[in-house]
């Protein structure tokens, strides 16, 4: 732990205000916001939205600052905080408000003007809530939440707080390695958050009842003690000589040696969120979203997600139609995503896309599903979904080009399978078909990749042949592969930037080798350099905080957007900062791990059995398949047992309830049709 | 395409049988809207309202919400109009009601009428606009008005997206007065007036490009070198056909059948 480090920050404010005065920044705010860019996202008064009034935030005990580590226009569907948001403003005992990152314009003119973080809700100072709770969904983050605490007056170093700051919290995937922010936040949740954030409102609000007995160090414990928290501070890590960890040991006795994650056990226990945020400002998803599962076992070696969020939990069709049904109505989106994981995998997908096709029958209200298999999919389905709204083209994700990898990654869909889907479609009036894919995987050839152009090249031949016409489009996006910690791959090497760069810029000549096809074929790609640092901060340890830490005071920020990403900042911090260590960013990325290697994570349990995982690492090397254990006998993964919650699958038996009043959208007030 | 027979919409929806005029207010900290997020805002609280709405044709059905001359991202109305095509006939007061409880506050539905001829768009060729500028001093800004007033003809340059425009602002300009906040008409732009802050009132002529306040208060710049210290905050206090008296006509007035909510 370092202290002491100059410059970079606003000075925190001299004298912490007693919270009877904590009153709107907003005055201070309002005259900055014209000389900024989309400035609506700044001011909240979202559909939805909850503020408390002073009277309110005064005799509420627990006062919960969400966040979501990025610009607005991506933060605010976030499904995630929408659903922490609603449960903590239901409870009596807590409140709730969130924000976002601001952009570097108005970063600068806080700084200038000494306006402090704010919340988007009330507009009060992040820096006197008890808890700044923040979700993050990628690595890519990191920087973004030390402005915040910087903007915020709260000391960026976890010992460098007292009793006065919030406890800052970290959520989200990431969560499964927080080692690289382990300086920075104060205590970690793993897995679902629905149950989680209610045992530390009581934790916190117990804790300030007594009056804050033993200060911040007591609650911190007090925490390390909750199901599912794991408080980074309170182990000590040591290192070995060739740089590996040693030994990652309590440093109380009344701390855990090893985390669980937190498991939600039935979904339609929790239908949240009940009324969905409507943003004023343009964001990235227009649609209300409703969870329709949680938890995957397609068991594809590269998915973080579907490993960290076993076992399988449907929501009943019951429940999903009384969510869809209050989504719609309290927002008045024209769209509605049925999320998961996998969503044409949900055991009754048939009765609830038709189901819910019949009741929004002439309201201009669609579905859609945003990620399917082409395996699970059927062209019945997707004409469900595309009835009584508007007609998107059909997106699939083969992640591999070749049949060869993706054994490797145990994604079995087939070629014929895809070209037989894409053949239909294209007859039944779509016109154009997406296909994702990944780039760098484990064991990959030059030749996996460049299978890709040859299936894209079908799919074109198919869908002409199909539709009767020239004028079908194929468009493939390829992303960098990034090993994640708690999957199969978490002990694979990371291809190099340049490999995958030389890999794709074959793969455009490949697709562009038969101009009648390549024309119709749009290629979109990112160079792998950003990978290689969610690399870094994926599987890095504690000292990666070193580097996150310069970065941000060398100006890093919104490190998932490609016009504020610097490489060069990033080697050139993990060069200072690592190489003394005698380590380094190749080390933590392009390295492989052997079997008994400490990794950083490995005190953190998802329910996965190390071995298990190591056993099916070796499996992919071989190239054997792993099957679905929600149709065929359990291959002891050790999430079940772990978290002594079995697969939920239908059929539930339930139905989709018929709505009573004539207007499915809104009220009757204008009489029926 | 396949799906549709000859002859058939795509997407056969029922017919426009009548159109309402509304006028709605963007208020407080909702003047930092752009056209599109208000037009998305509308659309949902169509949706949301259950009004009868018609919609276009085709695969991508929108609602019939048309719209004219909205104040730019930043800038406060109490005069802004759309016009919107119903499936079903609707009391006007009733849509006034029902689509203000389904907007957030600060977008605030006033009054609406039933459309007849002239369109909307010909019941408009005039804004006034207020616009408060704190910290600057009503002389100071006086004698700014006045050397504006006294040319003939005042070009500044805006740069918009599609390149560097000449805006001649004076050419636009019908008047000018200056007040002070204690004396002033009460301003609705969310935050309170700044007591002893000086007003400026202007009339517009509507042009292409349209004149805005910023316009306004670039050409005070070019001819007194007149820069508030703080931002200014303009309100579109009212839009209208301009009279031979320099007054505006109000665009729902001879329609107006139901009370004034």
């Amino acid at each position: 732990m370092r202290t002491g480090l100059g410059g970079g920050g606003v000075a925190p404010r001299a004298t912490r205000l007693p919270s009877r005065c904590v009153t709107s920044v907003f005055p201070d705010l309002e005259p900055l916001l014209p000389r900024v860019s989309k400035p609506v996202q700044y001011v909240g008064g979202e559909l939805n939205a909850q503020v408390a009034d002073e009277d309110e935030w005064d005799a509420t005990p627990v006062r919960w600052a969400l966040m979501y580590p990025d610009a607005y226009e991506v933060g605010l569907p976030n499904q995630g905080i929408m659903i922490l948001y609603e449960v903590l403003n239901e409870r009596p005992d807590a409140l709730a408000e969130r924000c976002y990152a601001v952009w570097p314009d108005l970063e600068a003119l806080m700084r200038e003007h000494r306006v402090p973080a704010f919340t988007v809700d009330g507009h009060r100072p992040v820096g006197d809530f008890d808890v700044l709770g923040v979700s993050f969904s990628t690595e890519l983050g990191y920087t973004n939440l030390l402005t915040t605490l910087d903007l915020a007056g709260i000391p960026l170093h976890t010992v460098d707080r007292d009793e006065t700051h919030p406890v800052v919290l970290m959520g989200g995937h990431a969560a499964f390695n927080p080692e690289p922010m382990a300086d920075f936040v104060d205590v970690v949740a793993l897995g679902d958050g629905e149950e989680v954030v209610g045992d530390i409102t009581d934790v916190v609000a117990a804790w300030k009842a007594e009056g804050g007995p033993g200060g911040r160090r007591e609650l911190l414990l007090r925490l390390a003690g909750t199901d599912g928290c794991y408080v980074p501070g309170l182990y000590d890590v040591t290192y070995d000589a060739d740089g590996a960890i040693a030994a990652v040991e309590p440093a109380d006795p009344r701390v855990p040696r090893s985390v669980q994650k937190r498991t939600t056990r039935d979904l339609d226990d929790w239908p949240y969120p009940k009324a969905p945020l409507v943003p004023l400002a343009e964001t990235v998803h227009e649609r209300a979203s409703v969870e329709i599962f949680r938890g995957c076992t397609r068991g594809c070696r590269f998915c973080q997600a579907g490993m960290i969020t076993r076992p399988v939990r449907e929501r009943s069709l019951e429940g999903i139609g009384a969510m869809v049904d209050s989504a719609v109505r309290a927002s008045g989106f024209d769209e509605v995503g049925l999320l998961s994981l996998s969503s044409a995998d949900h055991s009754e997908i048939a009765e609830i896309t038709k189901g819910l096709a019949d009741r929004y029958e002439g309201s201009n209200t669609s579905l859609s599903l945003p990620s399917t298999r082409v395996d699970a999919f059927n062209i019945d389905l997707a004409n469900e979904i595309s009835r009584n709204g508007r007609r998107s083209g059909l997106t699939f994700a083969p992640e591999g080009g070749s049949e060869r990898i993706r054994r490797v990654i145990n994604k079995m869909v087939s070629e014929e399978d895809l070209i037989r889907t894409v053949s239909e479609a294209f007859a039944q009036g779509w016109r154009q078909v997406k296909l994702y894919f990944m780039c760098g995987l484990p064991t990959e050839e030059d030749e996996d990749v460049l299978e890709i152009a040859g299936m894209a090249h079908r799919v074109i031949k198919a869908g002409r042949a199909a539709s009767g016409h020239n004028d079908v489009r194929c468009t493939i996006s390829i992303g960098g592969f990034v090993p994640k910690p708690h999957t199969p791959f978490q002990w694979a090497p990371q291809a190099h930037p340049d490999v995958v760069d030389e890999r794709l810029r074959k793969l455009r000549e490949a697709v562009n080798s038969d101009r009648r096809l390549g024309r119709n074929i749009g290629m979109r790609y990112h160079d792998g350099k950003p990978s290689l640092i969610e690399g870094l901060l994926a599987r890095g340890d504690r000292r990666v905080g070193r580097v996150v830490e310069r970065v941000w005071r060398e100006g890093g920020r919104f490190d998932g957007w490609s016009e504020h990403f610097s490489f060069e900042r990033w080697t050139g911090a993990a060069e200072a900062e690592l190489g003394p260590l005698g380590v380094s960013l190749d080390w933590f990325t392009t390295r492989e791990r052997e079997r008994d290697e400490v990794l950083p994570w490995d005190h953190l349990d998802s329910g996965l059995e190390r071995d298990w995982l190591w056993d099916d690492w070796q499996e992919a090397l071989a190239g054997g398949e792993q099957d679905d254990c929600r149709w065929t006998p359990c291959f002891d993964c050790g999430v079940c047992p772990s978290t002594g919650q079995d697969i939920q699958v239908g059929p539930t038996g339930t139905q989709l309830l018929p709505l009573t009043v004539a207007n499915p959208v809104g009220g009757n007030r204008f009489g029926s049709a | 395409m396949a799906r549709v027979r000859p002859g058939e919409a795509a997407n056969p929806a029922p017919p426009t049988v009548q159109r309402i005029r509304l006028r709605f207010a963007k208020r407080g900290r909702l003047r930092f809207l752009s056209h599109r997020d208000i037009a998305r805002a509308f659309e949902r609280a169509v949706r949301r309202a259950g009004v009868p709405v018609s919609h276009s044709h085709g695969f991508s059905p929108h609602p019939r919400l048309s719209w004219i001359g909205a104040a730019p991202t930043g800038t406060a109305s109490e005069a802004e109009y759309l016009e919107i095509g119903l499936t079903r006939e609707v009391d006007p007061a009733v849509l006034v009601d029902a689509l203000d409880r389904a907007l957030p506050s600060g977008l605030d539905v006033l009054e609406a009428v039933v459309a007849s001829p002239p369109a909307l768009a010909d019941r408009i060729d005039a804004t006034r606009w207020a616009i408060e500028l704190p910290g600057v001093a009503e002389a100071d800004l006086r004698a700014a008005v006045d050397a504006l007033l006294a040319e003939e003809s005042v070009v500044i340059e805006r740069v918009t997206p599609s390149g560097r425009k000449q805006i001649d602002v004076r050419k636009a300009l019908v008047s000018a007065t200056v007040v002070t906040a204690s004396n002033g008409p009460g301003l609705v732009s969310g935050a309170a007036a700044v007591a002893g802050c000086a007003i400026l009132t202007v009339v517009v002529r509507q042009t292409t490009p349209a004149v805005r306040p910023d316009d306004v208060l670039g050409a005070l710049d070019v001819v007194a070198g007149l820069t508030p210290p703080v931002p200014a905050r303009a309100t579109r206090m009212a839009q209208g056909l301009l009279d031979d008296s320099g007054h505006l006509a109000d665009p729902l007035g001879s329609d107006r059948v139901t009370a004034q909510i």
